[in-house]
Order: structure tokens, then C-alpha cells, then sequence
């Protein structure tokens, strides 16, 4: 019994919907899979300069509790099996995403025979955040850009083609 | 006096209120998608295997502990050899040679104690009960 993709559409529901966004966007707890040098600079994200606590935004270690992952770093295919995984254990509404040239398309190591050019093989990616590493700057832009992305979302209202929820 | 019971129920009835009201909110407004994945057990992305309620011997625990007595002494004696130069240099090198003495010594009780108990021997016999049952197979002695 959920309200998801059953209402009519019209005016309220589009403003519970904003809301929902709202609070969903406001408190973002983003999953750490920091895999290579890019977690360096995720972990100076949440640190007090860039401070992504000023989003609501708040490391998690665990996939249960988790809204979004941001995979940074060069995605091994031992990895990206993990990776699969572990992003399907988090639940709905979840987003992804791609920190770093190496996670964006493999980066540097793209020909290498043991990694995975790219995490968009295996997961949905909603962000990709272009750099190598990119700074602390970016990370938070690509933060930002989501909100946005999860401020336009609609739920409420009767779809043939849900939003949001992926299959 | 019993009126004084009916504050704690209206904290009772209001705590049931809100849990009911955000749990009932929660499963109106959230997607709901189970999936064989994510109802795995969380391994920290490793698939999971056999179940976690096993047997495991308790010594293992014992061999944890006297783990500490040399990783520490080996954390702490690094640095001391770092510095202890510059200490012998500044005519203080007694007193550093003396304080680490003294902790290797502290520790080494403890090594002591732990060896005099047996407890550094993986192979060894239970408590007397076994001894005085003969016949008893060996599976009664431990590991």
C-alpha cells in the first residue's frame, strides 16, 4: 500500500511532491566507496572546508541506510561485481555518483586488463563528475546538480513510465 | 494520586501516536522494490556464505589478547629507537633507556602470567574431569 505512481495529477500532489523532494534532497547520506585517490579528495569533501554537512549530507558505511553512493575511483571488475551489489542493497529512491575520470570511463587504466571503464556498466549513474581527481569544488557541484535533479523528480503521480524507481 | 498515572499514559498514547504516524507516513510514501539482492544479508558487497550462527573456538580470543601485549610493545618501542640519539645526545638517555625498561617490563608480566597460565600452548588437555574418566576418546581433549 503506497501513494507512489497513484495519484491523478494536479495541483496538490505536485506540491507534496515538492516536498518529498525537499526533505529527500535536504538530508542526502551519501555512501563512502572511495576505491582509489579520489576518496582522498571525497573525504576532504565531508571534511570542515568544503563541508558537505551544510547540505544535510552525512557519510554512511552501510548500503541500508544509504540515499546515494559515490563511487571514486578506478572500478576494478573484481569491484564492479561489489559494486552491483552493494548498490542494490540500498534502498529506493537511490542515486549514484561517478567521481573522477577513472570511474567516468576508466580513466588512465581504461586499457588495463583487470578494470572496468566505467561504473556506468554495471549501476545507473545520475552525476558524473569530471576531473582527475577533481577537487573538493567539484564534488560538492555534482552534489548540488543532483539536488537539483531530485528537486524535479515527481512520485505522486500515476505514470506508465515510474520516475525514479529503476528497474 | 492515581491521576498522576494518567500523565505518563498521555506520554504513552502520544509516543504510540508518533511512531505509528511516522512508520504509517514512511510506508505510504516510500517506493517499495525488494529484490533477491537487496535482501541479502550486507557483507560489504562480498555474497554471502553458509550462516553466521557458527561454532568458533573461544581460545581464538585468548590468542587476541596476547596479540596486543607484542603489538604494542612494537608500536611503542619504533618511536623510542627513533629518538633515543637525540636523547643520548642531550645527556637524558638513562631516563628513556629506564621508562622503556619499565614498560617492556609492565608488559612483559603480563606475558608472563599468560605463559605461567598455559594459555600459550594451543595443544592441551581440559580440567581434571576428563582425566578421571579413562576410556574417554580423545575427542573430549580440546582443539
Amino acid at each position: 500500500m503506497s501513494l507512489i505512481n497513484t495519484a491523478p495529477e494536479m495541483a496538490l500532489t505536485a506540491k507534496v511532491d515538492d516536498l518529498l523532494n525537499w526533505t529527500r534532497k535536504s538530508s542526502l547520506w551519501y555512501m563512502m566507496f572511495g576505491l582509489a585517490c579520489c576518496a582522498i579528495e571525497m573525504m576532504q569533501t565531508g571534511g570542515p572546508r568544503a563541508d558537505l554537512e551544510r547540505f544535510g549530507m552525512a557519510p554512511r558505511a552501510t548500503p541500508r541506510v544509504s540515499d546515494v553512493i559515490i563511487v571514486s575511483g578506478t572500478l576494478t571488475l573484481k569491484m564492479a561485481l561489489r559494486t552491483k551489489l552493494l548498490y542494490d542493497q540500498m534502498p529506493e529512491p537511490k542515486y549514484a555518483i561517478s567521481m573522477g575520470s577513472c570511474a567516468n570511463c576508466g580513466g588512465l587504466f581504461q586499457l588495463a586488463y583487470s578494470v572496468c571503464d566505467g561504473v556506468d556498466k554495471v549501476i545507473p549513474v545520475d552525476v558524473y563528475v569530471p576531473g582527475c581527481p577533481p577537487r573538493p569544488e567539484a564534488l560538492t557541484e555534482g552534489l548540488l546538480k543532483l539536488q537539483e535533479k531530485i528537486q524535479s523528480e515527481r512520485w505522486l503521480v500515476r505514470k506508465t513510465e515510474p520516475v525514479g524507481v529503476r528497474a | 494520586m492515581h491521576f498522576h498515572f494518567a500523565n505518563a499514559l498521555v506520554f504513552f498514547g502520544f509516543g504510540l501516536l508518533l511512531c505509528g504516524l511516522m512508520l504509517g507516513l514512511g510506508l505510504l510514501l516510500r517506493p517499495s522494490n525488494p529484490n533477491p539482492n537487496k535482501l541479502t544479508t550486507y557483507e560489504c558487497g562480498e555474497p554471502p556464505s553458509g550462516s553466521a550462527w557458527i561454532n568458533f573456538n573461544i581460545r581464538f580470543y585468548l590468542i587476541a589478547l596476547v596479540f596486543v601485549i607484542f603489538d604494542v610493545e612494537l608500536a611503542f618501542i619504533y618511536p623510542v629507537m627513533a629518538v633515543y640519539k637525540d636523547w643520548v645526545a642531550r645527556g637524558v638517555g638513562g631516563v628513556a633507556l629506564l621508562e622503556i625498561v619499565t614498560f617492556v617490563g609492565i608488559l612483559a608480566v603480563g606475558l608472563i602470567y599468560v605463559w605461567a597460565k598455559g594459555d600459550l600452548a594451543w595443544l592441551r588437555r581440559l580440567a581434571t574431569d576428563t582425566d578421571t574418566r579413562e576410556g574417554q576418546p580423545d575427542a573430549r581433549r580440546a582443539a
